[in-house]
């Protein structure tokens, strides 16, 4: 019985496969076939890929175009729903019509598992997932996106709400 | 006594029966036998209204579903809480109350703990028929210096306007307009200004009033609760301690129909645990060094202060414990007074304000514990009370003295004494007059953060529980109460940032300076001080943490003796 190099025996092999060069041969032509297929490889990062709606990327707060005001009321749902524990909010009292806002509002990239909790949560609709997948930290610290790095205007996020008003 | 059964499942008919008082409401009935039934309007402290109409019940052989709230019970009743015609009615009366509701639960600082949130899940019909739209009313009224009122999300239970008519007895709050159009203010010219306004928030079901100190701080689900006594007065109200953070973030009351009821003062709820959180809290043992306080280790400074204490006989020195401080701390401190330092030097300061007083619930007395620190020992019997203590100070007899959690420098008069001292060590939690006199300070636990009990004015011992971690002391389950964030987060999560203090309980570091001097004194924890208590002074004869419950028990003195002082 052959045995490999763990110990373990391996596969019995016929006397044509122990020949070897026809399998080789027989490899090579399933490679060469590959050659006269449609190509699917993306020359990343020169080529980029823009993902589709239902995507979900990291989440970001909706800035309202006009106002200029995010749309959170600082519920502290998505904080709640949050299976990671990966946001924290602190609200606030705000003179606007809407009471409360979010005076700090923190999403640790490092604990996000990009499962769109948050945003189904939301009452406001106020926090989606992005199309943004490209994020790159060179620390733990770098890794916690304030409001500064989360409000996106909405004009940006067409595609997710829009998808979000028709399959939710 | 009248007999009556109370049915919760509809599936089980036979229920459980309990025979109580002639006029006994079925409300109360049933809460004895441990079946809650929802309503809004009704409040055991308060008069019964009968105007939600959400406790409407089945009750057989009458024509009607009738309320749980003000019907008496009779013999035989047999009450059915949840048979389908019951729930069928309270769908009805949700659906109505949340016709002008906004739901806006997202804004609203009630979510969490709100009985309008929880019944609608419960029992709420999960649509609405009203296609309207809802009513505008006033919103973000103060109605004081501490509350703001929501018109929008009142279900005009009315329990404020009776908590003002009937509890604080200044009638302030009416109902105003007529029909949908009914909202909650306060009389022409009033204001809600009474010294006992803020219950009128814990009272409310809804987010309509909310607490101008707390409004959008925190949601209650982040927070973690500890039963707690409140430091504001003599009276030691039963208080709830909210947490978040490591950071103590409002107070509200807790039941004890011995002590408070369902109420504190206003004062109380502000005031009384803004210490904890001080910007001035010490954070390290200091020790003079070359004329000023200078950080320095724990152990170093505890034997540093056993030094300094070393060479004085025992008339030289001279100990003052606290009214702030809990048994516990004045126990180990007269211990450590009589046995180890041999004297009986010692006494607290009164901090009575005349006048004060109201005949509700706030005290002249401003220390939660006078009574307990009387009785564990801290007294003189030989009459070396604290205005002798300085009168010996002043003429040089006493040389050393030991303040424990307290601020003593009432006046210039007494920091000139206090500069003549050789030896002044005090034990405080934050920086005060008296500390910056010392020779050595070391920063001490207030009553958030150890386990301690306080005596009212009545005699009644009661149990205070950590609710903020220490350095030395972690927020783990079973000491603490912990919320989710508590539970599940890691040392890297910002919400575990809070400020964690390097202090320690006076009897903690009061029993450390005795054994370094020779003295046997060394405890695990307040429960084994508690226990020694419990074994060698005559009041506390028999009583142990378990037995104290959330209640408290009252001192083995007559009652009488205590209602005279």
């Amino acid at each position: 019985m052959t045995s490999n190099r763990n110990g373990k025996s391996g596969p019995k092999l016929t006397l044509w496969e122990k020949l070897y060069f026809p399998e080789i041969i027989h490899g090579m032509s399933i490679t060469i076939r590959a050659f006269f297929r449609p190509k699917f490889t993306r020359q990343y990062p020169e080529e980029r890929w823009v993902p589709p709606p239902v995507f979900r990327g990291r989440p970001v707060l909706v800035l309202e175009d006009e106002t200029r005001v995010e749309r959170c009321v600082a519920c502290g749902l998505c904080a709640r729903v949050c299976p990671s524990l990966a946001i924290d909010v602190q609200a606030a009292e705000t003179e606007l019509d809407k009471e409360r806002y979010p005076e700090r509002f923190e999403i640790n990239m490092l604990r996000c598992i990009f499962c769109g909790f948050c945003e189904e949560v939301c009452p406001e609709e106020a926090i989606v997932m992005s199309q943004d997948f490209e994020m790159t930290f060179s620390n733990p610290k770098e890794a916690i996106f304030g409001k500064d790095r989360l409000l996106t205007p909405a004009s940006s996020l067409k595609d997710r709400l829009e998808f979000l008003k028709q399959y939710r | 006594m009248p007999k009556v059964t109370i049915v919760d499942d509809p599936a089980n008919g036979t229920g459980k029966s309990i025979e109580v008082e002639n006029g006994t409401t079925v409300i109360k009935a049933a809460a004895r036998v441990g079946v809650e039934i929802p309503h809004f309007c009704y409040h055991p402290g308060l008069s019964v209204a009968g105007n939600c109409r959400m406790c409407l019940v089945e009750i057989e052989k009458m024509p009607k579903l009738a309320i749980a709230c003000a019907t008496q019970v009779s013999d035989g009743m047999v009450v059915h809480v949840n048979s389908p015609k019951a729930l069928e009615a309270r769908k009805a009366v949700l659906e109505f109350i949340l016709i002008n509701h906004p739901l806006d639960c997202p804004i609203c600082d009630e979510a969490g703990e709100c009985n309008l949130q929880d019944y609608t899940y419960s029992h709420g019909p999960g649509h609405s028929a009203f296609e309207e739209a809802k009513n505008k009313k006033p919103k973000r009224v103060p109605l004081g210096p501490n509350v703001v009122y929501d018109g929008e999300r009142c279900i005009l239970c009315s329990r404020c306007i009776r908590f003002m008519d009937e509890v604080a007895k200044d009638p302030t709050l009416t109902f105003v307009e007529r029909g949908d159009r009914v909202y909650i203010d306060t009389f022409p010219g009033r204001e809600l200004t009474n010294p006992y306004s803020m219950n009128v928030i814990d009272l409310c079901p809804v987010g309509a009033l909310t607490n101008r100190d707390y409004r959008f701080k925190a949601r209650v689900w982040e927070t973690s609760s500890t039963e707690s006594i409140c430091q504001g007065c003599a009276r030691g109200c039963n208080i709830n301690v909210w947490v978040r953070n490591n950071e103590i973030l409002r107070l509200t009351p807790r039941n004890n129909s011995d002590v408070n009821n369902y109420w504190i003062c206003d004062s109380g709820r502000l005031e009384s645990f803004r210490h904890v959180n001080s910007e001035e809290r010490l954070n390290s043992p200091m020790i003079r060094k070359d004329g000023t306080l200078q950080e320095a280790g724990w152990d170093e400074a505890l034997a540093h202060a056993a030094d300094a204490l070393k060479p004085f006989s025992k008339d030289e020195v001279a100990v003052i414990g606290s009214a702030y401080a809990s048994v516990e701390d004045n126990y180990v401190l007269q211990k450590f007074a009589r046995q180890v330092l041999g004297t009986s030097n010692i006494d607290f300061a009164a901090h009575v304000v005349e006048g004060s007083e109201d005949n509700f619930l706030i005290r002249a007395d401003k220390t939660p514990n006078a009574y307990g620190a009387r009785e564990v020992g801290v007294v003189s019997p030989k009459g070396v009370d604290i205005s002798r203590i300085f009168d010996l100070i002043g003429s040089g007899r006493i040389k050393a003295l030991y303040v424990m959690d307290d601020d003593i420098v009432t006046g210039k008069e007494v920091e000139d004494l206090l500069a003549k001292l050789d030896v002044l060590i005090v034990n405080h939690w934050v920086s005060t007059k008296t500390t910056q006199l010392a020779d050595v300070v070391f920063p001490s636990a207030t009553f958030a953060e150890k386990f301690g009990t306080y005596v009212n004015f009545l005699g009644r011992v009661q149990l205070a529980k950590p609710a903020v971690a220490t350095l030395e002391q972690e927020r783990v389950p079973g000491r603490f109460n912990v919320s989710r964030l508590d539970k599940f987060g890691s040392a890297f999560d910002r919400w575990n940032k809070g400020p964690r203090r390097n202090v320690r309980s006076s009897w903690e570091i009061v029993s450390a300076i005795g054994s370094l001097l020779g003295g046997k004194m060394r405890y695990d924890s307040a429960q084994k001080v508690f226990d020694e208590i419990a074994q060698s002074v005559p009041g506390f004869r028999g009583m142990s943490y378990a037995k104290l419950g959330d209640r408290g028990a009252l001192l083995k003195k007559s009652k009488e003796e205590a209602m005279v002082r």
